[in-house]
């Protein structure tokens, strides 16, 4: 037979490629708000037994805090030279997690990745309750917690004003700006599902989402100031973002410690940030999977991606790692080499190794297809790397102050006690606690941009099928 | 000026809704401006709302306002506070440490921009919220609607219209 088609025809591709489904587009958006706001109402029974568990250690750790509080710091072993204990590890460890609602929520949104839309909202939740839980631990370190209020930067007539030359009080504002920003993002990005919720709802819920949802309609008016003004918060986010754990890690860099004095340390903590974040994500991603049945919108190739995205930040975590550890090597400093051998070999090296095996090793099992796809493997690597990312920031803390410049401070033999590891149990349970409420109260999937979502696809599906096909290639003669 | 009256109809789809706009626009009806029609929707389209015409958004320039007081007033603030506590000894100290101010700045540059901008959309979200009295739960969901507010007189044609373009329901309040 003849081939019809003319020699000179330059093959066309489609426009739009059809990659392999994030999500079904089958799916109809009145089923999507049916599935989000049913799990709303009834989640699996898991979802209690994670509530009135991070409940007992939330109440377990207020316990410890009180008891510290009313009897003094020595309680928790905390005296020199280790005068931050787990308190300081912790609180940046929890500034860190908070980077990774940013990672998903504003910089995907700007490079629309539209993946993110079924998972962001539970990103952006974390990075609220996170912030919320860092702010904890600036109170629990402190001796005299009645007088935090000497690093927040206000006028008084007492003229105690607090030092601004001192990170201490970059740190407040900071903090202190980004929660307040995350909590605006979290809640303005949520007014078109909470006019749905409005919908629904009846009684007093009603009204509680009627208020919250200031009077959205969904008219063409409030689309385009919506988007508009969310990717303006977006915008101002991204370096607010960068500048809270550059400062956090200031605090570090600026002092006089030995290992601490590093150029890098501002990269350094911002990569970890956002690496323990999207560890932290995988994790609540596989809970939130199964405790509010959402199989169908939080599903494995968009797992996959994260694990991408997670393995390709540890890798520049690794990087950065080690460029601390050449500087200090090739450095001339011989405090700061001796500090970075005794980690490598003296108390505390067990950790030291296992931080570098968990956070530089571990992730390679992201680059396997195989465990990608199952979801127990990833849950317990999102766990080991979490964990990885805590070890790191204690290897910042503890082995510096038990070995620095006076040999007559150093101590080798130091490990929080019970109240410390309380206080650190208890602010996990805060977290799972508020994070928990927050998912029942209100939708920890986007609706309006899963509709967006599935709606673009389905057009890019229809463009797709509508072009023609590339040429046929001639019948071989 | 007569009082206006209010018609909401509910289409399947973008593409009827986005029909019966263009049908509206080129109908000439006599007391039916386009500046009346809104488009309500479960999610953004601009597509569809770019055949209402141009409707300009200026929530930028109360991000750029923000941005600017904020840094302005931040750093002025900053610095006639740390001039004042001179008047207790600190040997050495500059009178205004730029660097760390800077920093302290930044971050307020940053949360008054916010402050402005999200005060700003509520503005706008509290002036358009006056003008539509019609709503229909199923917007929420998964229908498209269009709703016009006009003078008496051009809704017996624009209901002939919304009709012809096989609108789902049509509702009206007057």
């Amino acid at each position: 037979m003849t081939p019809t088609h003319d020699e000179h025809e330059v093959a066309s591709e489609p426009r739009f490629v059809i990659k392999p489904k994030d999500i079904n587009d089958e799916i109809t958006w009145a089923q999507i708000n049916e599935d989000v706001l049913s799990s709303m109402e009834r989640p699996r029974a898991l979802y209690w037994v994670i509530f009135f568990g991070s409940l007992g250690l939330f109440g377990w750790g207020a316990y410890c805090e009180v008891y510290q509080y009313e009897t003094g710091l020595g309680v928790a072993a905390l005296e020199n030279p280790q005068v931050w204990g787990l308190y300081i590890a912790t609180f940046i460890f929890w500034i860190g997690m908070s980077h990774s609602g940013t990672l998903l929520s504003a910089i995907l949104l700007l490079m629309h990745a539209d993946w993110r839309k079924p998972i962001y909202r539970f990103a952006e939740a974390m990075t609220t309750f996170s912030l919320m839980t860092a702010g904890l631990f600036v109170l629990v370190h402190l001796g005299r917690v009645w007088q935090f209020y000497y690093v927040v930067a206000y006028p008084s007539e007492r003229w105690t004003w607090p030092n601004f030359s001192s990170p201490l009080v970059w740190d407040a504002t900071a903090i202190g700006t980004y929660l307040t920003t995350s909590v605006i993002f979290l809640y303005f990005g949520m007014i078109p599902d909470l006019a749905i919720c409005r919908d629904k709802a009846t009684g007093f819920r009603r009204t509680f989402y009627r208020v919250m949802s200031v009077g959205w309609k969904g008219t063409d008016w409030q689309w385009s100031n919506f988007r508009v003004t969310y990717l303006t918060l977006a915008c101002l986010l991204i370096p607010l973002a960068v500048s809270v754990h550059s400062i956090v890690a200031t605090d570090f860099a600026v002092s006089q410690q030995p290992g601490w004095h590093t150029t890098s340390f501002p990269p350094y903590f911002v990569a970890g940030a956002l690496y323990s974040g999207c560890a932290a994500i995988i994790t609540l991603f596989i809970i939130l999977r199964y405790t509010f049945r959402f199989e169908q919108y939080m599903t494995i190739p968009i797992l996959e991606k994260l694990c991408k995205l997670t393995f390709a930040i540890s890798m520049v975590w690794t990087y950065l790692n080690f460029i601390e550890y050449a500087s200090v090597w090739y450095g001339t400093d011989p405090y700061a080499k001796q500090a970075l051998i005794y980690r490598a070999t003296g108390t505390y090296a067990g950790w030291w190794w296992s931080m570098n095996i968990l956070g530089s090793i571990v992730p390679f099992a992201l680059t396997f297809k195989v465990l990608r796809m199952s979801v127990p493997t990833m849950m317990v690597v999102s766990l080991l790397l979490n964990l990885g990312m805590w070890i790191e920031r204690f290897m910042i803390v503890t082995p510096t102050f038990a070995h620095g410049y006076y040999p007559w401070t150093w101590v080798d033999t130091w490990w929080p006690n019970w109240v410390q590891v309380g206080i650190i149990l208890g602010s996990f349970g805060w977290f799972t606690m508020l994070f928990m409420l927050f998912c029942k109260i209100f939708p920890s999937v986007s609706m309006y941009e899963v509709k967006e979502m599935v709606f673009h696809r389905k057009q890019a599906r229809n463009v797709a099928v509508s072009k023609p096909a590339p040429a046929a290639q001639p019948a071989q003669s | 000026m007569s009082k206006k009256s209010h018609i909401l109809a509910l289409f399947n789809d973008f593409e009827a809704a986005a029909k019966a706009i263009a049908a509206l626009r080129e109908s000439g009806l006599a007391g039916f401006k386009m500046r009346d029609v809104t488009l309500k929707s479960p999610i953004d389209h601009p597509e569809c709302a770019a055949e209402l015409g141009d409707r300009p958004v200026y929530i930028q320039l109360f991000s750029v306002l923000g941005a600017v007081l904020g840094s302005s007033l931040g750093f002025y603030a900053m610095s006639a506070a740390q001039a004042n506590f001179l008047r207790q000894p600190r040997g050495g100290f500059p009178i205004v440490p730029i660097p760390p101010n800077m920093v302290i700045t930044y971050e307020l540059f940053i949360l008054t921009a916010v402050f402005f901008t999200i005060i700003a959309c509520y503005v706008v979200f509290a002036l358009h919220a006056q003008k539509n009295v019609l709503y229909n739960a199923a917007i929420s969901v998964d229908k498209i609607g269009i709703l016009i507010s006009t003078d008496p007189v051009a809704l017996p044609g624009i209901r002939d219209i919304f009709t012809r373009y096989h609108a789902l329901e049509i509702s009206e309040s007057s």
